[in-house]
């Protein structure tokens, strides 16, 4: 059994909330409390049913207010896989939400109201789950029962949605024709539409690939803590604590410390005091090395093999999660897996359009929920991938040198390594 | 099948080791909040995973409402000896008389919310950075929109407003003096991972999560384990069923569920067959109000 985290993105109208009820509820993950909580509120659809969209509501503080804070997560699991909702709001000031839920997500569910077709928010969700880096859309036309589950609407949206597609860069787009509310081709196949012939919505979850989302190629492992007993049984063990975030490390490899150059060889792989032949993304292991060398938290053990360099100066699309605009010279702390260092934002070259995908270089300033190109500098030399290359690897956040919020999430466009730049610095 | 591929239980102990050595880490002067219940006893192990054959870099502290389970704090104490590591216990009965604060009285008096100002208290006195817990995001409402690395005021309270992003696998633990982070590695877990980890790691249970014999007093349907510290109204019956409990808290605020399941295996199956949310079942302290959970977290509490 494995695990495949998803996102859904689509506001309450679209009956996002229905959909999510709805695969807790087909797969038993509801319990009766739950249920009756949702009685007791007296709140039923107009078929005298429960109103499924009500597992999913949320605070006292989100209803007093009319909003919807932040991402929620749910968890459900069939015989197959466990899987792991990350529920976003889906309106505009949210991008920052969803752009969270985002990021760990191996596939995401958009929906697409049958009645409406392919919206401006359609677009939206598509193009920052692409620019995030998710492999996999799956495009759930809700409300089928509406338009008298016909196939000629589905067509037109399958059509319009392929056009504006082509923009995108994810692996895969799937089109699945639903209705959450009564649970047509939900987790059963529907009756109602003969016509097609694909998978259900959780038949094609429970199917879907994710291990080969991990990146296996590019060995990365960012050091986290230094283990040294001290004891009299381990009295010169130094272990070095990390998780390989991507690529294999086997016993005996020939390793890099970055940023310092320091080579060494690997002596052992250990979990829970067993020793390992191998260490595969994304475990938690403790590494030993055959020579002393000076290691630290935020270093990288990388393998020689690839020849990889550090670098001070790249450029990144931020997302940007702060209500103080972001301003070109703008000063902040960026962690990046464990390291952290100073950095400074020298240049914002364009914003990108989310509803369109277009860049717009005419700005100046950037706001909350814009998603914008920068130029950005570092303090401390960083061992980073471009994010489409290495999504472990490629993505950072922001943090405001005084408030301490995370006000940034950045992901890896382009690096300029320090050998290929000419000038004096 | 793929060589490469990580089993569930796999990931999600990886995931949970990396939020713990992030910890480690990150802070000064970090804590592991140990109940005795499953939950901080499946932390306990992760630890283990995490820095042996290195020592912890943290505590394990209990904050102690005196009405625990007796079984409960034996496991505790055998486990801290085991481990060799430090145990400190604060007790809730200290934190009433210093703060003079008063008992709650009536039907459901429980200690349950004056834990919160022990905990803040034990915070204070050892200055505690972050505090490792075991709340998870299936449990409640509440919980589902909580971060990995929540970061408290000096009141403790949690602020879904001010909640920071939490993206890939960065977490971001800069505090302000007095600010503190709750961190919660098993987050993504849900009461049946952590019943399957349990069962694959061998870990062994206090034994009042398999069926045994004990006097109970019914309340709202419910089967409280009876003890001098509940309040019986006169008109409550006591009876005596085979029990266990799913979760393990204060003795006022948590109840047994009739059962025979007398080992890992067949619990798991109860809980297959269940059709009332952990929770749901046991908690007294979450059906006072439907947004108690949310209440007392703003409050301080996990």
């Amino acid at each position: 059994m494995d695990i495949l985290r998803f996102i859904t993105a689509g506001s309450v109208d679209d009956g996002k909330s229905t959909l999510i009820g709805r695969l807790l509820y087909d797969t038993k993950q509801i319990y009766i409390d739950q249920l009756e909580a949702i009685e007791s509120s007296g709140r039923v659809n107009e078929d005298g049913e429960v109103d499924l969209s009500l597992l999913t509501d949320g605070l006292k503080a989100e209803r007093e207010q009319g909003i919807t804070i932040d991402v929620a997560y749910k968890y459900f699991n069939t015989g197959r896989r466990k899987f792991i909702i990350a529920d976003a709001p889906g309106h505009i000031q949210y991008t920052r939400n969803m752009v969270t839920g985002a990021s760990n997500s191996n596939l995401a569910i958009i929906l697409v109201d049958a009645r409406k077709g392919v919206q401006e928010q359609t677009r939206r969700h598509s193009i920052i789950s692409s620019l995030l880096g998710i492999p996999r859309l799956v495009i759930c036309i809700n409300k089928m029962d509406l338009v008298g589950f016909d196939q000629n609407v589905y067509n037109q949206i399958v059509e319009d949605y392929k056009q504006f597609a082509q923009k995108l860069r994810v692996k895969e787009i799937t089109f699945i024709p639903v209705s959450a509310l009564k649970g047509d081709n939900i987790v059963s196949q529907s009756t109602e539409m003969d016509w097609y012939n694909g998978p259900s919505l959780l038949d094609h979850l429970e199917q879907v690939p994710v291990s080969s989302d991990f990146n296996l190629e590019n060995a990365r492992y960012p050091v986290q803590y230094v283990i040294r007993p001290h004891t009299h049984e381990h009295h010169d063990y130094r272990g070095y604590a990390g998780k390989v975030i991507s690529g294999i490390y086997r016993k005996g490899d020939e390793i890099c410390v970055l940023p310092s150059g320091a080579k060494s060889t690997i002596k052992s792989l250990e979990l829970g005091g067993e020793a390992l032949e191998e260490a595969f993304a994304p475990m938690s292991v403790v590494m030993q090395l055959e020579t002393d060398i000076d290691i630290s938290r935020g270093d990288v053990i990388v393998k020689t093999d690839e020849d990889l360099e550090v670098s001070k100066e790249f450029e990144a699309l931020v997302c940007w999660m702060n209500n103080k605009p972001l301003k070109p010279g703008a000063k902040l702390i960026l962690r990046h897996n464990s390291t952290e260092s100073r950095a400074v934002v020298r240049k914002i070259q364009y914003k990108v359009d989310i509803n369109t995908l277009d860049n717009n270089e005419d700005v100046d300033q950037v706001e909350l929920n814009d998603i914008c190109r920068v130029f950005i500098k570092t303090a401390t030399p960083l061992l980073l991938d471009r994010y489409d290359k290495n999504r472990a690897n490629g993505g950072f956040i922001l943090i405001d040198e005084t408030s301490y919020s995370t006000v940034g999430a950045g992901m890896v466009a382009s690096i300029s390594h320090e050998s290929e730049l000419n000038y004096m610095i | 099948m793929n060589k490469y591929y990580l089993d569930y239980l796999d990931q999600l102990e990886a995931e949970a080791i990396h939020i713990m050595r992030e910890v480690a880490g990150q802070f000064q002067k970090p804590a592991l909040l140990f109940s005795g219940g499953k939950d901080s006893i499946t932390l306990v192990r992760l630890a283990e995973k995490a820095f042996r054959p290195g020592k912890f870099p943290f505590p394990l502290v209990h904050i102690d409402t005196g009405h625990n389970f007796p079984e409960a704090i034996e496991y505790r104490d055998r486990l801290a000896e085991r481990l060799g590591e430090k145990l400190i216990v604060r007790n809730v009965e200290d934190t009433i008389k210093k703060q003079n604060l008063s008992e709650p009285t009536g039907r459901y008096a429980s200690r349950n919310g004056l834990q919160t100002y022990t905990l803040l208290e034990t915070i204070e006195e050892f200055g505690f950075d972050a505090c490792i817990g075991g709340a998870r995001r299936d449990e409640e409402k509440a919980r589902a929109k909580e971060r990995i690395f929540s970061v408290r005021d000096e009141f403790g309270q949690w602020d879904p407003k001010r909640q920071r992003p939490e993206l890939w696998n960065i977490y971001n633990g800069h505090i302000n003096l007095g600010e503190n982070v709750r961190a919660f590695p098993i987050s993504n877990w849900t009461e049946l991972d952590v019943w399957n980890y349990i069962k694959r790691e061998q870990i062994e249970l206090p034994n009042i999560y398999f069926t045994h014999e004990r006097e109970c007093l019914v309340r709202d349907g419910k089967l409280m384990a009876w003890s001098n510290f509940i309040h019986k109204d006169p008109e409550e019956e006591l009876v005596t069923r085979k029990v266990r409990f799913r979760t393990v808290g204060d003795m006022t605020c948590t109840a047994a569920v009739e059962s025979v399941a007398y080992d890992i295996d067949s619990v798991i199956a109860e809980i297959l067959d269940s059709k009332i949310s952990e929770r749901g079942a046991t908690r007294i302290d979450d059906k006072l109000s439907e947004t108690a959970m949310e209440d007392r977290k703003k409050g301080g509490y996990f």
